[in-house]
């Protein structure tokens, strides 16, 4: 067998392992429907008559929030699929794998598919909600949605594989979480229009890779859902310019991210 | 044929060598045995041989492939068993194995007979659909075993394989260890702490500060200890050891509470050592009298002037242990 062949036996191989993880754990996909069901429900109805202004009074808030949830469910499945690698060191897996006959850049990049795929996967899970939302989708919408969804979350498992190759410890976790993901969350215009806010807020929505997932996410779900004007005045750029951004960043987060993989010591 | 060659072994970590000129041979078919304290080096030798760490300097090669530039070679001919667990807790004792199989590209019907063989070995038969974090400590030590034997590797490192296991299993995975080099005609490096335990071994290396300081087998090893040992408690030992100098000519060593002195015949001296304590213008009390062959412990401490758990490293073992078994549960 050649030196390629095994090494894509490799990839398959990591990334089929974080399948498995995630079927055999199917008590953590219900309870991670419960923080995005909160934010959708209780936030979007909370929120719903202060921003009864969205979009000149034409669109309810909770549809609005929906595309922001689904990207949300992406964003935190990629980042603790990849962060699991420190876990993997914690409790000395991540040796089994090193021994392995095969490269580090392929173990790395297997690590960012399974984390991709299941990040669709949770996503996928949020779309189901969306009757409840009255939010319909055909076909070709979901399809998109998919690729949109899977763009993301490779470009944030990619992030967080880099992440996970230079922490040392689980201690660096909240500070992560604190100040990484949450930020990146939060200026994504997940949870509110980044339009007509003050330019600072606005600069730093537009320095926020996430952005460019939430807002193709959110044209795509609400396409033949709310009049067409009304996704013009919420849209912040082509979908074309959002894929684009999402393709450098991934790229861009793919090569750092492979090397520290391979100095890992 | 020899399976490990090292040469001249180096490792740093900053200023800090681990791992300093170490050079040994393990033949095909050998369990040989690494013996030291805590941070003696064990593991970052192993480290090294398994592809894990590269050596600062030196050469090693497993299985005649060179650990540094022959890497996949290496990792193909080798099965591990790393000094702390690294199963997927998740999955079960079967997911885990299978995810092995796939990792070193093992065809499914070679898998199929290899895994129920060697979970039949290590009687984890029935348990085999069980996750993992289920197990006890000792039973997810059989399964890494019987992991780090699925793809039939040449040699086999056990680092600790029985550190934290009580005595009736750590005899089981001693009996697996034995039976495999039998059947499979493979080499075992193994490290341990535990003295009785390298009596198994063919040979033994012992390393203190990452160097080097015997290499024999134990029967040899034990040769190089003077006869039988006596230990020896006292009101006090300063006083006693003084006399005993005096009177036979004999240096006795003060490890801990206790004196041990090396004699050629045991059984003849006690009497007269007992007699001389006893008289004289201060009598010393004596508490206690043993007289035994020599061990691993006699040999380890006649070499490097220490006992292989002094004060300081058995405190820190003690923590890591625990550290262990916790993490083993
Ligand atoms: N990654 C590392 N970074 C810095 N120092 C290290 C590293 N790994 C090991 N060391 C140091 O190297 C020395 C040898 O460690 P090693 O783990 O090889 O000892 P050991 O013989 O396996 O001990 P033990 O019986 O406790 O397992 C120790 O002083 C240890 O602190
Ligand atoms: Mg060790």
């Amino acid at each position: 067998m050649s030196e390629i062949q095994r090494n894509l036996k490799g990839i398959y191989t990591i990334w089929y392992r974080e399948i498995l993880r995630f079927w055999s754990d199917r008590m953590r996909i219900v309870a991670s429907l419960g923080q995005p069901l909160l934010f959708l429900f209780v936030f979007g109805s909370g929120l719903s008559p202060s921003m009864s202004g969205l979009a000149g009074g034409n669109m309810d808030f909770k549809l609005f929030l929906f595309p922001g949830i689904i990207s949300m469910a992406v964003l935190f499945t990629a980042v603790s699929s990849a962060i699991s690698i420190v876990w993997d060191r914690e409790f000395g897996f991540l040796k089994e794998v090193l021994v392995a006959p095969i490269s580090r850049s392929a173990v790395a990049l297997g690590k960012v598919a399974g984390g991709s795929t299941v990040a669709v996967f949770q996503g996928l899970i949020i779309l189901l909600l969306s009757p409840l939302i009255g939010v319909s989708l055909n076909v070709t919408q979901i399809l998109q949605l998919v690729g949109l969804m899977l763009l993301t979350a490779a470009a944030m498992t990619s992030l967080g594989v880099l992440i996970a190759s230079r922490v040392q410890s689980m201690e660096a976790f909240p500070v992560l979480m604190n100040f990484i993901l949450m930020p990146m969350f939060f200026l994504s215009g997940s949870f509110f229009p980044l339009r007509d806010v003050p330019t600072w807020l606005e600069w730093l929505g537009r320095i926020d890779p996430l952005t460019y997932g939430v807002d193709p996410i959110r044209q795509v779900t609400l396409r033949g859902n709310v009049p067409q004007a009304v996704l013009e005045s919420i849209r912040l750029h082509d979908i074309s310019t959002d894929v684009l951004v999402l393709l450098i960043f991934w790229a861009v987060m793919m090569v750092p991210a492979v090397i520290a993989f391979r100095r890992m010591e | 044929m020899n399976t490990i060659e090292t040469r001249e072994l180096v490792r740093k970590f900053g200023d800090l060598t681990a791992v300093d000129k170490v050079t040994f041979q393990v033949k095909q078919g050998e369990i040989f045995g690494l013996l030291g304290p805590n941070g003696a080096g064990k593991t970052t030798t192993i480290k090294m041989l398994c592809t894990l760490l590269r050596p600062t300097s030196g050469t090693a090669t497993v299985a005649g492939y060179d650990v540094v530039h022959q890497r996949t070679k290496v990792r193909q001919s080798i099965g591990l068993v790393f000094q702390d667990p690294s199963l997927d807790d998740r999955l079960t004792a079967m997911q885990n194995l299978h995810f092995h199989a796939m990792l070193f590209n093992i065809p499914g019907d070679v898998f199929k007979e290899r895994v129920s063989e060697l979970l039949e070995i290590v009687e984890l038969t029935e348990r085999a659909k069980n996750e993992v974090r289920t197990f006890s400590g000792g039973m997810k030590r059989r399964l890494e075993i019987a992991r780090g034997l699925l793809h039939h590797p040449q040699v086999l490192f056990l680092d600790e394989p029985t550190l934290g296991l009580d005595p009736q299993t750590r005899h089981h995975i001693w009996e697996y260890i034995i039976a495999m080099r039998k059947k499979e005609g493979l080499s075992i490096l193994l490290t341990t702490h535990y003295m009785d335990e390298v009596e198994h071994a063919d040979r033994v290396l012992i390393i203190d500060h990452g160097q080097v300081v015997a290499l024999d087998t134990p029967e040899r090893l034990k040769g190089m200890v003077g006869g039988d040992v006596i230990t020896l408690k006292t009101e006090n030992d300063e006083i006693a050891a003084q006399r005993l100098k005096e009177k036979f000519q004999i240096e006795a060593r003060r490890v801990k509470e206790e004196l041990i002195l090396e004699v050629p015949r045991g059984d003849k001296f006690i009497p007269k050592l007992l007699s001389t304590l006893g008289n004289g213008t201060r009598a010393i009390e004596v508490h206690s009298v043993s007289l035994r062959r020599p061990s691993m412990d006699d040999v380890f401490i006649k070499m490097t002037g220490h006992a292989i758990r002094d004060e300081e490293a058995s405190a820190k073992d003690g923590l890591r242990a625990n550290v262990h078994m916790r993490r083993r549960r």
